[in-house]
């Protein structure tokens, strides 16, 4: 299964990530609309973590033994056909456990609710993080 | 502290309606132009602050951002321009010599616009490259003015050694390029792409980081003034090596590198402590003659065991045709010829304006010398300063040139907007700095890719422009002025050119 | 630098032949062959060479000269008779054809230079080039030893009877037939174009000729005759006489093997066109075409180096035939063997017996 992994010798920081899961991840999908007009305004499910000169984008790992699933009591954490670890909104109660078991701290909360995880943009091809990363950061692959 | 007059160059115009302050262009400017104020929820500009390398435009997801130049007017005066008031402002305010980066910006006459090249029809049928052999492959180095062939029962076998060659898959090489002037990111693409063009890449006067020794056979080293990071290690592992008598766009005196530049690996590769300034003396300073400079190619020659050849550069000046005519009989394999829009990290305005003279001029007047003399065989030439197309560089094989050096157009392809402050360490884009949150910026995976694309685009050109003129051997080009006809050229321009007029 | 601002265009008809054995053959055997070959010319450029016509004075240089007028010759014969030994001198013999209009004055001179030996072939040639440079009016047309060219404006066919070419007897004869681009109207600039005993003829075009040109200037050879075949005469001069090349050799420098067939070579032979390519790229000819170049020992056919002109070789015995089209080979004789050279394999004849 793909995944994406971050190169942080090339991450240059800019948050173009952040924007574009923001925009991909909301209602018009028009970035100024999203950004002047839709509120609430989703979350971006990629971090950017910084420390002086070093930056690299994180989010979920989809691990193959995945801590989320685990904690979760209602199942709304869930790991599909092709490996990709999704949340299921209708199902999530806000009990965030999740987010205590996650040790790399990429779940976020939401108003009320568990979200923004990463979902590897289902319906694109690459997901747009990687697709817009000016600097080719990050990189959509299967490793083995 | 007195009211500081020097005019700002360009205004940073925002369309508020389409910037969603993702902070973006805030982030990514390193000369402070942009900060966001989230008490009022916006992002202020301060104009005066910008050199115009759109790093912020290029980067905003919006396209919010329109650099323009400044519409601050002066009353008009033709010799009195912005320009030259505020390098006086300047001046007056500091007392320093004027900096500047890249090359000659003014404007002077670009010959190769005045130069046409010729296409076969009806009598010759041109060549279509796509489906014919079209032959780039070039070879550097001095060559024997004739061959002997012994006649032996299993044929004809060669009897003359070969001086060593370089061996070039396309006439077009990366142009010397300091390692200190430029990131070690952008080294590794020049190498890279070398590597995989089948070219070479001139490490320039900074030494070579030992990270980049295994791209050694692609590697011509530079020997400078400075004699920095000179050192037997980096004279092995080149394919060949370069006396640096001058370059084109500061002509008569040495490399300058600002002390802000000069961290812990430049230093280390350099051999000069962290912090100073690395200013190459004006001349070398074992070479005061011309027989000076034939004994320091010998004694590189024996370093090398005569494997690798020797090249000469120099910048175009008046008596380039004689200086590269002692060049050649002091022993050059290659002669290296800057014109005065070759491009610099760090040079005095002032001598980068006004020193020099253009290399068409000067590849024709070397070429006809060294013919006249009989010794052009000796030596190929290798033409540089401010080659800008694959035309640019048929036209310059045309008057005399073996092959070309690029500089400024292989950091376009990286990714440089010419904003000419490259001396400051701060460039955006990660090409001319240091600064580790800066050079980030150049994915060498990226620039090597662009690098290579900019290669194989200009010698796919070139095969078209050859094939056009009936010529499928780039050897048949060299030299072959009768393909060039000049317009809007003086009799006297055509007469140093050696080409006619266009209509005879 | 003088310019020279008229490039001529050669086209059309090639045919030669030599006989291996120096057997001397009348030359209408060569007028009826280039005559088969009429409407690839225009009637504007005819010429002949053959070698071992004047075997009464085959130690001398026969210098063939047009002059435009007595005045114009009379100079020329003051500087030859300042250099050199002049064992006879006549007009060439000439018949009158009513194509052939307007003849300039033409000459031979049987002459020896007052050289040292050994100096006698390059003091030959600087004459030749100074009294086409320098003297107005006048063109040397060919130098060499027991051999001639004979050329006008015309067809090739009237010309060979202009010249009463049947009265003489050559082991290697070649022709041409000109359909010229440019202003004609000048005998000069018929083929074959010589220096000292090598006559090219040549239907082609040279692209490289710029630096061709420019190359064999520095070995002091001058381009004055307006057209790119000169550069073809010399070129074989410096390689083959001066550098003393194999003519095989010669061939691969002039129309040289592709770099991807040369990374196909075995070592020792990939080594060896590394090396002609490298060192003789200046002398690489390039451009269609297709030579006959006669010499004293023999007789060489020629194409480029991806063949853009026609060229037909052929074996009877001991004579070889090259010629543009195959009937002009079979209009004089009925061949053996008949193939098509090669891009830039050359055909070589070579005299191997005494010349009778």
């Amino acid at each position: 299964m793909k995944r994406i992994y971050a190169k942080e010798e090339v991450c240059i920081g800019c948050r173009l990530c952040e924007i574009h899961c923001i925009v991909q991840h909301s209602r018009s999908k028009r970035i100024i609309k999203v950004f002047k007009e839709e509120f609430p305004r989703p979350l971006s499910r990629v971090i950017v973590e910084e420390k002086g000169p070093l930056s690299f984008a994180l989010q979920c790992r989809h691990c193959d033994e995945p801590f989320c699933v685990e904690a979760c009591m209602t199942g709304a954490m869930y790991r599909d056909e092709e490996g990709r670890v999704m949340h299921d909104r209708d199902r999530c109660i806000g009990c965030w456990m999740c987010i205590m078991a996650c040790p790399f701290g990429v779940i976020k909360r939401d108003e009320g609710k568990v979200a923004s995880k990463c979902d590897l943009c289902p319906d694109l091809e690459v997901p747009v993080c990687v697709a817009n990363c000016p600097n080719e950061a990050l990189v959509y692959r299967e490793v083995e | 502290m007195s009211l500081s007059l020097i005019q700002q160059e360009f205004v940073v115009e925002r369309d508020d309606e389409k910037c969603i302050r993702c902070e973006v262009c805030v982030r990514q400017c390193s000369f402070d132009v942009h900060t966001y104020d989230p008490e009022y929820d916006e992002i202020v500009t301060n104009d005066s602050r910008c050199v115009g390398c759109h790093r912020c435009a290029s980067l905003c997801p919006t396209g919010a951002l329109v650099i323009r130049r400044s519409p601050l007017e002066f009353k008009e005066n033709a010799n009195w321009t912005p320009g030259v008031l505020n390098n006086i402002y300047r001046q007056a305010e500091t007392g320093g010599v004027l900096l500047t980066g890249v090359g000659n910006d003014r404007p002077y006459p670009i010959y190769w616009d005045h130069i046409l090249l010729n296409a076969s029809q009806v009598t010759n049928p041109s060549i279509d490259p796509l489906r014919e052999p079209m032959e780039l492959r070039t070879y550097l180095g001095r060559k024997p003015e004739k061959l002997e062939v012994d006649m032996t029962d299993e044929g004809p076998r060669l009897k003359t050694e070969l001086a060593p060659q370089l061996k070039l898959e396309i006439p077009v090489l990366f142009s010397a390029m300091s390692y200190g002037a430029i990131s070690f990111n952008a080294a590794l693409s020049l190498a890279r792409a070398a590597e995989i063009a089948g070219t070479y890449y001139n490490t320039g006067e900074g030494g070579l980081h030992r990270d980049l020794y295994r791209y050694g056979k692609n590697t011509i080293v530079q020997v400078a003034s400075g004699r920095f990071g000179v050192h037997a290690d980096y004279l092995d592992v080149a394919a060949a090596i370069e006396i640096k008598i001058g370059q084109g766009a500061k002509p008569g005196i040495g490399g300058h590198l600002p002390g802000e530049k000069v961290t812990g690996p430049i230093s280390e590769t350099r051999m000069i402590p962290v912090g100073t300034d690395a200013l190459s003396p004006a001349p070398q300073h074992d070479i005061y003659s011309i027989e000076d400079l034939r004994m320091l190619i010998y004694a590189l020659k024996e370093a090398v065991e005569y494997k690798k050849p020797v090249s000469v550069k120099i910048a175009a000046v008046h008596n380039s045709a004689a200086i590269a005519s002692g060049m050649v009989r002091a022993g050059a394999d290659i002669i290296v010829l800057d014109g005065f829009r070759g491009g610099t990290g760090a040079a005095p305005l002032v001598i980068r304006d006004n020193v020099g003279i253009p290399i068409e001029l000067a590849i024709a007047s070397v070429d006809t010398r060294l013919r006249e003399e009989g010794i052009r065989s000796q030596a190929s030439l290798i033409a540089a300063g401010g080659f800008r197309s694959s035309a640019d560089v048929i036209k310059a094989i045309a008057l005399g040139a073996d092959a070309v050096y690029i500089g400024t157009a292989a950091l376009v392809a990286m990714g440089c907007h010419l904003c000419q402050k490259c001396y400051t360490g701060k460039c955006n884009w990660g090409i001319a700095t240091q600064d580790p949150y800066l050079e980030k910026r150049l994915n060498p995976d990226i620039a090597t890719r662009r690098l290579v694309n900019l290669l194989n685009a200009w010698g796919h050109e070139m095969k078209e422009m050859l094939g056009g003129m009936g010529i499928n051997a780039i050897e048949s080009l060299r030299g072959n002025r009768l393909q060039l006809r000049g317009v809007g050229l003086t009799d006297t321009e055509l007469d140093i050119l050696g080409i006619l007029p266009a209509g005879r | 630098m003088e310019m020279r601002s008229e490039k001529d265009i050669s086209g059309c008809s090639l045919a030669g032949f030599i006989s291996e054995s120096g057997e001397r053959i009348s030359g209408d055997v060569i007028i009826s062959s280039i005559a088969v070959m009429h409407e690839r010319g225009n009637g504007l450029g005819g010429g002949f060479a053959a070698y071992g016509i004047y075997p009464d004075y085959r130690d001398y240089y026969a210098l063939h000269l047009i002059c435009d007028d007595d005045k114009s010759r009379e100079q020329a014969e003051r500087f030859i008779e300042n250099n050199f030994y002049i064992e006879c001198k006549e007009p060439i013999p000439t018949r009158n054809v009513p194509s052939i209009t307007d003849p300039p004055i033409l000459m031979r001179y049987f002459i020896k230079p007052m050289v040292e030996s050994g100096k006698e072939d390059d003091f030959v040639m600087h004459a030749a080039m100074k009294i086409n440079a320098e003297i107005d009016g006048v063109y040397v047309i060919s130098s060499g030893k027991n051999m001639g060219a004979f050329k006008a404006v015309g067809y090739p066919e009237d010309v060979g009877v202009f010249f009463r070419l049947e009265e003489y007897e050559g082991y290697t004869w070649i022709a041409h037939g000109r359909f010229p681009t440019n202003t004609p109207g000048w005998w000069g600039g018929a083929h074959p174009f010589t220096i000292l005993d090598w006559a090219v003829v040549h239907n082609g075009e040279i692209s490289s000729y710029g630096i061709n040109k420019r190359y064999l200037e520095m070995f002091g050879y001058r381009c004055t005759l307006l057209t790119d075949t000169e550069v073809m005469a010399y070129l074989f001069d410096l390689l083959l006489r001066r550098h003393r090349l194999p003519v095989e050799i010669v061939a691969k420098a002039l129309a040289s093997p592709f770099w991807e067939d040369i990374e196909r070579m075995p070592p020792g032979k990939r080594e060896l066109m590394m090396a002609v390519r490298s060192v003789y790229g200046s002398a690489l000819v390039n451009g269609p075409f297709a030579i006959l170049l006669g010499y004293r020992d023999g007789l060489i056919g020629l194409n480029d180096r991806i063949k853009l002109r026609p060229l037909v070789a052929a074996r009877k015995g001991d004579m070889l035939y090259i010629a543009s089209e195959e009937a002009a080979i079979r209009e004089i004789t009925n061949p053996a063997d008949v193939w098509m050279p090669k891009a830039g394999e050359p055909v070589i004849g070579r005299l191997k017996g005494e010349i009778q």
